[in-house]
């Protein structure tokens, strides 16, 4: 059984298309993400990153006019066939790009995903919510003011306090979608070294505009423009002298996007 | 997504996800059935009270329609007769005669007359408010045009009787003062506050590059809300208008106060009349149910409901386009 | 150096002289407002104290108080605040937090603004043919109340969907993100944070109902009705009753020899109680802006 599961990869997607309204923001893009691997997606602004991730936890159904098509497989499932999207939801660790702290106090932030699913025991709570926020190096900051407004804390204790609420219902996948945009540089390389550590638990997708960061950080990087995959690859060929392909050298080195 | 997708309950009841090879997804962990239940009983809920306001304004037109109904098919009645004929003479003992025409009159002098007033006053205060007022005293105004929003008919009535009434008499040296003139100003007092809110709205909603661009080019202000502004927001002000005179034409209490009962074309603004609204509130408790006499009231009060339906129907339609413009 | 040509000295005085015209126009409908309101309270003035609220009217109701009337009205209020409340703030949540961008949803903003534009009159024509009649009811509180609920309805609506549409939408994001439900998003961070949003429009739609005269005519309101006095359990929902908004209409067209002080009196105490209710939302209203938590 164990053996098995290996064998499939965490996620795999195959020909996924999102469209909005008429307009086809991603043509046909193809991939799979194994186990305890950081998989970096990365491109310009407006390449449909983030709605690829979006149709991994089916939060595109909550955009109006969103259509998805092509197989996506969580975990072997697909999900559209999957009868209860919240504990798919569950499954995936999703980080939005601006953070987001709930107008409750730190504690409740942490504790709403699990209480949601039914964990209503004191103890477990406590104990879970400390581990997350350690695991996102946020408790020593936070551990004498649980109960201050999550909304009160600074930008970077947000993102870090929103990872934290990300691993609160113990996702086997965690998913970020350029979460340093509105960080400082300092609380960024902290998280960074959150993440590294987190691989070893879970599997972490990527998704960044900073192409360093996917090479500091990601095992496979793969190339995403204007909707389709330019390359994907071990994050040392794509960001080697020869890539495959003339435009991740280009884009890599900074000479455009 | 695809359709089914999107329609799988939102709260089924969990259960780990079966597939060849995969490991449960979660982590055992369940809420309560009784809770799972709760929430879906209370989306249907929430969905029933999501299409009430359908049921109701079906079930007003039914209701109104159906104690109508009874003379309106009973061959006794004759629509053009109604409509076109000035003769209201309901409880006459030789010949009943139900012609609602001096009604309609009444109403649409009233509210022409209200309008009349209305208009430059509530557009004219949207601008100063929307463009010339800033900060305290802008929010201050605002509170005081919904307080005067506040006001109920019934106290507006009461004002046309006692302080309009013999204030009118003196300053225009008529007979009564309860007439046309007396109704439609406090109709006007009425609909100003509908007027100010949607166009101050619509003003707002006008970008500010508007704005900024004929200012840059030298403009005033005073040529910039006359030659941009006001063509830029010109539907949204156009719905104000009809809002307030949806808002006149339904208004009861001030009316039936205030008007005078006299059902007759008037001749001048210091005529009294009779609107249809005031006609239903007038007549409604003397009349016994299921009469001809009831029944016709019931068809005034369809007539009045057609005609605000349009007029909200327009202004609505109107703002629409506005948006999407 | 810039010289003011004759053409720009004329623009502004037309500039200038818009602003007075305008600002004269709001004044002209503002300042007889507070000259009207201090009429009605110099002509009530003898009449005002807490004995009239207390006692019931007498002698035909040309002496005495409004308690029943009184009492009449915060029945009615009460009465179809607690039916008007919940179907308003569910519907607005449906319209908000569930309902998507379609026809159908637009049919349903229709009928919400097509509600609130049906004439008070209408109200109670369809008051009286479904609940008093059809439904068997009868004329009483409970018919008045359910009308006065349908009609107030629209307010309810508005007020809660600004409160809910208020609430930012990366919140419940976030909480989707998390696996919870859409219901739990709901419970767990829209309405907590729009509460007092909806309570704005709540007690806007007391102030509402209070005033209302036409929808209750001929639905459960009567010109007199004899009731114990300082007694608030006087009626029952199956009575009619007063109410002081009709009670003002009676005074002033049906009782022609009243004191003068009385009808006014009376309204004073009827806009009163509608102004500091409407004072209370607009304070509620003003005070949450200043202090938003996000």
């Amino acid at each position: 059984m164990d053996d098995e599961s290996h064998t499939y990869p965490l996620i795999r997607v195959q020909d996924l298309k999102v469209r909005y309204g008429h307009r086809e923001v991603v043509h046909g893009i193809s991939f799979d993400v194994q186990k305890n691997e950081i998989f970096a997606i990365i491109g310009p602004a407006q390449s449909g990153k983030s709605s690829i991730l979006k149709c991994l936890n089916r939060t595109l159904e909550f955009i109006a006019d969103a259509k998805m098509s092509g197989s996506v497989e969580v975990n072997g499932v697909d999900v559209k066939k999957v009868h209860n999207v919240y504990e798919l939801r569950r499954e995936i660790g999703m980080v939005a790009p601006l953070p987001v702290g709930l107008p409750l106090s730190i504690f409740d932030n942490v504790a709403f995903a699990p209480r949601a699913s039914g964990l209503r025991d004191k103890h477990e709570l406590d104990a879970l919510v400390q581990r997350c926020l350690e695991q996102a190096a946020l408790w020593d900051e936070v551990k004498d003011r649980l109960n201050s407004l999550g909304t009160k804390l600074s930008g970077g204790q947000q993102q870090r306090l929103t990872i934290a609420r990300a691993l609160s219902h113990q996702p086997s996948i965690l998913c970020l979608d350029e979460f340093s945009i509105a960080i400082d540089p300092v609380t960024t390389m902290r998280i960074e070294d959150v993440l590294k550590e987190l691989k070893a638990e879970l599997t972490v997708v990527l998704v960044t505009n900073l192409v360093q960061q996917a090479r500091r950080l990601a095992d496979r990087t793969m190339f995403v423009w204007n909707g389709e995959v330019v390359e994907l690859g071990p994050t040392d060929a794509i960001f080697s002298e020869q890539p495959q392909s003339q435009k991740t050298y280009d884009y890599v080195h900074g000479i455009f996007g | 997504m695809e359709q089914e997708v999107l329609d799988l309950p939102e709260g089924a009841v969990p259960g780990p996800i079966k597939a060849p090879g995969a490991k449960p997804m979660m982590h055992g962990r369940k809420r309560p059935v009784w809770e799972i239940g709760f929430e879906v009983g209370l989306e249907w809920l929430i969905r029933l009270c999501g299409i009430s306001a359908i049921l109701f304004v079906f079930g007003i037109f039914a209701f109104v329609f159906r104690e109508g109904a009874g003379f309106l098919f009973s061959g006794r009645f004759s629509l053009p007769k109604f409509l076109f004929t000035t003769e209201w003479y309901p409880t006459s003992m030789s010949n009943i005669r139900y012609g609602v025409l001096a009604l309609i009159v009444g109403t649409g002098s009233v509210t022409i007359l209200a309008m009349a007033i209305a208009v430059p006053f509530g557009l004219g205060a949207a601008i100063f408010i929307s463009e010339f007022c800033t900060g305290r005293i802008k929010e201050i105004l605002k509170i005081i045009i919904e307080l005067l929003a506040a006001i109920p008919s019934v106290v507006w009535g009461f004002i046309g009787i006692s302080i309009m009434n013999p204030l009118i008499q003196t300053v225009f040296s008529v007979p009564v003062g309860l007439n046309v003139f007396n109704g439609a100003t406090l109709l006007a007092l009425m609909s100003v506050p509908i007027m100010v809110s949607i166009g101050e709205d619509s003003l707002k909603a006008v970008p500010d590059s508007f704005r900024e661009a004929a200012l840059a080019m030298g403009a005033t202000r005073w040529q910039t809300i006359v030659r941009v502004l006001l063509p830029a927001a010109k539907n949204g002000l156009l719905a104000a208008v009809l809002l307030g005179i949806g808002r006149a034409v339904g208004e009861t209490m001030a009316v039936l106060m205030a008007t005078g009962h006299a059902v007759k074309i008037p001749h001048s603004i210091f005529d009294p009349v009779r609107t249809l609204t005031a006609t239903i509130a007038a007549e409604l408790g003397e009349a016994s149910v299921g009469s001809d006499h009831y029944q016709v009231l019931f068809i005034v009060g369809i007539l009045l409901f057609t005609i605000t339906f349009v007029v909200n129907l327009s202004a609505d339609l109107i703002v629409r386009g506005v948006r999407k413009g | 150096m810039f010289t003011e040509t004759q053409f720009g000295k004329s623009r502004r005085r037309a500039e200038l002289l818009a602003k007075c015209v305008l600002g004269m126009m709001v004044a002209s409908m503002i300042i007889p407002l507070f000259l009207i309101v201090g009429y009605l309270v110099k002509e009530a003035w003898p009449l005002l104290s807490l004995d009239f609220l207390f006692t019931n009217p007498t002698g035909g109701m040309r002496h005495g108080g409004i308690w029943s009337a009184l009492l009449g009205t915060l029945y009615l209020v009460t009465l179809s605040l607690l039916i008007a409340a919940p179907i308003g703030v569910l519907a607005a949540v449906y319209l908000n937090e569930y309902a998507r961008d379609s026809w159908f949803t637009r049919i349903i903003n229709l009928a919400v603004v097509n509600l609130a534009g049906v004439p008070s009159i209408v109200h109670a024509l369809f008051g009286l043919g479904a609940f008093v009649l059809f439904a068997g009811i009868g004329r009483s509180i409970l018919a008045a109340s359910l009308t006065l609920a349908i009609m107030t309805l629209p307010v309810i609506i508005a007020s809660t969907k600004e409160a809910l549409s208020a609430v930012p939408i990366s919140f419940r994001e976030a909480c989707w993100n998390v696996g919870a439900s859409r219901w739990q998003t709901i419970r767990g961070i829209v309405l907590p944070n729009s509460i007092s949003g909806i309570l704005t429009g709540v007690i806007l739609q007391v102030s509402r109902a209070a005033g209302e005269t036409a929808p209750i005519m001929f639905t459960g309101a009567v010109f007199f009705k004899k009731i114990e006095a300082g007694n608030i359990f006087a009626y029952s929902i199956w009575d009619q009753c007063m109410a002081l908004s009709m009670h003002l209409f009676t005074i002033t067209t049906q009782v022609t020899d009243a004191p003068r002080a009385l009808p006014f009196a009376t309204a004073v105490v009827l806009l009163g109680t509608v102004l500091i209710v409407n004072a209370l939302s607009i304070g509620l209203r003003v005070y949450l802006r200043s202090r938003k938590k996000w």
